[in-house]
C-alpha cells in the first residue's frame, strides 16, 4: 500500500487534487452541519446545478477560467436562492429546484448549440482530478483557508443561529446574516469542489459527513469535529482507491462515504441495543 | 417600573390584517404577566413583536432590558444534536457576540444556572434524549443566562403532562421570587395560569380586553 502511495504521490496532478480536495472535503463538512440541520441539505445541489450552467457557458464562448466567473454567479444565486426560500409564497426546497432546474437547462442548451458534451462538459459533470490548473489550485487553498477562519470564528453563533432562528434574533444576532454566510461560502466550496467532484456529487461531500456523524455524536461540537475527520478520510481513502482500481474518483469518494455512513448505523444500533 | 412599555401597537400579516390591533400595555419589573386567550387571538403574535421577531409594526415598543426567550416548543428542533450544557452555554451569546469563544464568566454563568435548575449532573446528555418537561427546563436555563431581568416564554407548557406542567409553574414562580425576574408568558393553562400569575391579560381577535388580577379576570375577564 505504501508502495501504491508513494507512486500516486508522484504524480503532480495528484498533489495538487489531495492536497485542494483535502481542503475542500474539510470545508464542506464543516458547512454540512448547519446546512443539513437547517434543513438545507439540497442546496449544494441546486448551486452545483448553477456552476455547471454557467461553466458551460464561459467554456462555450471561449472563455479560459471558467472558475473566475462562476465564483461570483454561484455566490449571487445562493443569496437569490435565500430570498426566494425566505418568500412564504415560494418554499426554499422549491426555490432550490426551481433555480437549479433552469440553470442545467441553461448550460445544456447552450452546449447543445455551442461545443456539444465534449470532455470539459463530461468533466464538469462527473468530475476529473485532471482539470485541476495551478491557478485553480492556489484559488482553492486561499478559499478553503478563508472559509475554515470564518467557520472558527462564526462557530458560535452558528450554532445558535442553527439550533434556534427565534432565540437567536431575540438575542440581537442578525440570524440572515449568518445563514447568508453559510450560503456564500457553500457556493464558494462548491464551485471549487465540483471540479474534482462533478455537478453530480459534489453536494455528497456535504450531506453524507454530517448525517454520518449524527449517527453516533450527540454533542453540536463532537458532530462537526467527526464530520471533519470522516470527510477528510473518505476523501484520502476515496482517492487512493480510485488510483488503484482505475474508477472515477468522485464516484469513489461518494461510495466511500456512503460506507462510512452503513459502518456508523450498524455502530448506533450496537450502542442502542 | 416598567421593562416593557407598549403604546397603540397594531399588526398585520400579508394573508391577515389586523392581527393586532392598538394594543397599550405596560410589563412591570418583578411581575408575573400571562397572557391568555383562544388560538389565533394574537397572543404569540403580540411576544413576537415585543422580541423584534415581527418587525413591520406600526405603534412604539419600548424595551428597557435585555430579554431571555423560550420559543414555541415546535419552533425548536427537539432532536437536534447538543449537549444540555452546549444549549445552556448558548444563551451567553447577547453577553459578548464579539468574542469567537466563550468566556471564562460564560462558562460559570451557565454553571450557575445548571445547579440551580438541577440540570448540572447531566449536562453532557444529549437534548433530543430529554423529556418534554427537561428539555424546557433546559430552554430555561438558557433564557435565564441570557437576562437577569426579563423572560419570555411562549407556552411553555403545551404538550406537557399535568404534573410536568405544574412543575414549571413553580419553577418559574420560584425564579420570579428568589431572582426578581420578570415572567411574561403566554399560556392555554389558563387555570394554572391564574394560580401563579399576578397580572393576566386577555387578548380576543388582537385586542386587550382585559388588564388586571387574576382575581378580577375570576370574578369576570373580558367573556
Amino acid at each position: 500500500m505504501i508502495a501504491t502511495v508513494v507512486e500516486m504521490m508522484s504524480h503532480i496532478f495528484i498533489q495538487r487534487a489531495v492536497l485542494v480536495g483535502t481542503l475542500i472535503s474539510l470545508c464542506a463538512a464543516l458547512l454540512g452541519v448547519s446546512l443539513v440541520l437547517k434543513r438545507y441539505s439540497m442546496i449544494g445541489d441546486g448551486l452545483s446545478h448553477v456552476g455547471f450552467g454557467i461553466m458551460t457557458c464561459a467554456t462555450a464562448f471561449g472563455y479560459a477560467t471558467p472558475l473566475y466567473i462562476a465564483i461570483p454567479g454561484v455566490t449571487i444565486s445562493a443569496i437569490i436562492l435565500l430570498k426566494i426560500g425566505n418568500n412564504h409564497r415560494i418554499k426554499s426546497d422549491s426555490a432550490i429546484a426551481l433555480i437549479s432546474s433552469t440553470a442545467l437547462a441553461i448550460g445544456v442548451a447552450v452546449t447543445s448549440v455551442t461545443t456539444g458534451m465534449n470532455t470539459d462538459v463530461c468533466n464538469f459533470m462527473f468530475g476529473s482530478i485532471l482539470a485541476m490548473s495551478q491557478a485553480d489550485v492556489i484559488l482553492s487553498v486561499a478559499v478553503s483557508i478563508i472559509v475554515t477562519i470564518l467557520f472558527v470564528i462564526y462557530y458560535r453563533k452558528l450554532f445558535v443561529v442553527t439550533f434556534d432562528e427565534n432565540f437567536a434574533k431575540a438575542s440581537g444576532l442578525k440570524s440572515d446574516r449568518y445563514t447568508t454566510i453559510i450560503a456564500v461560502l457553500t457556493a464558494l466550496i462548491i464551485v471549487i469542489g465540483m471540479r474534482m467532484m462533478g455537478v453530480m456529487l459534489i453536494s455528497s461531500i456535504i450531506i453524507f459527513p454530517a448525517l454520518t456523524s449524527m449517527r453516533i455524536f450527540k454533542s453540536f461540537k463532537r458532530v462537526v469535529i467527526s464530520s471533519g475527520i470522516v470527510s477528510v478520510v473518505s476523501f484520502l481513502l476515496g482517492i487512493y482507491l480510485s488510483y488503484l482500481y482505475n474508477i472515477s474518483t468522485g464516484a469513489t469518494i461518494v461510495l466511500v462515504n456512503l460506507v462510512f455512513f452503513i459502518l456508523f448505523t450498524i455502530v448506533e444500533k450496537i450502542i442502542h441495543e | 417600573m416598567d421593562l416593557i412599555q407598549i403604546k397603540d401597537l397594531c399588526f398585520s400579516y400579508p394573508t391577515k390584517k389586523d392581527t393586532l390591533k392598538h394594543i397599550n400595555l405596560n410589563i412591570e419589573s418583578g411581575s408575573f404577566t400571562c397572557i391568555v386567550g383562544e388560538n389565533g387571538s394574537g397572543k404569540s403574535t403580540l411576544l413576537k413583536c415585543i422580541l423584534g421577531l415581527n418587525e413591520d409594526y406600526t405603534g412604539n415598543i419600548i424595551k428597557e432590558k435585555n430579554i431571555g426567550y423560550l420559543p414555541q416548543k415546535s419552533d425548536i428542533q427537539t432532536n437536534f444534536p447538543a449537549t444540555i450544557e452546549e444549549v445552556v452555554l448558548s444563551g451567553t451569546i447577547s453577553n459578548h457576540p464579539s468574542k469567537i469563544f466563550y468566556t471564562k464568566s460564560d462558562k460559570e454563568e451557565a454553571k450557575q444556572v445548571m445547579e440551580k435548575l438541577n440540570i448540572y449532573n447531566i449536562r453532557k446528555q444529549c437534548f433530543a434524549d430529554l423529556s418534554g418537561g427537561q428539555q424546557q427546563r433546559v430552554l430555561i436555563a438558557r433564557a435565564l443566562c441570557a437576562t437577569k431581568d426579563i423572560i419570555i416564554l411562549d407556552e411553555p407548557t403545551n404538550g406537557l403532562d399535568p404534573s410536568i406542567a405544574k412543575q414549571i409553574y413553580e419553577l418559574l414562580d420560584k425564579i420570579k421570587r428568589e431572582e426578581n425576574i420578570t415572567i411574561l408568558m403566554v399560556s392555554h393553562d389558563i387555570e394554572r395560569a391564574l394560580n401563579y400569575a399576578d397580572k393576566v391579560i386577555e387578548i380576543i381577535n388582537g385586542e386587550v380586553k382585559f388588564i388586571g388580577k387574576p382575581s378580577e379576570f375570576k370574578m369576570g375577564g373580558a367573556k
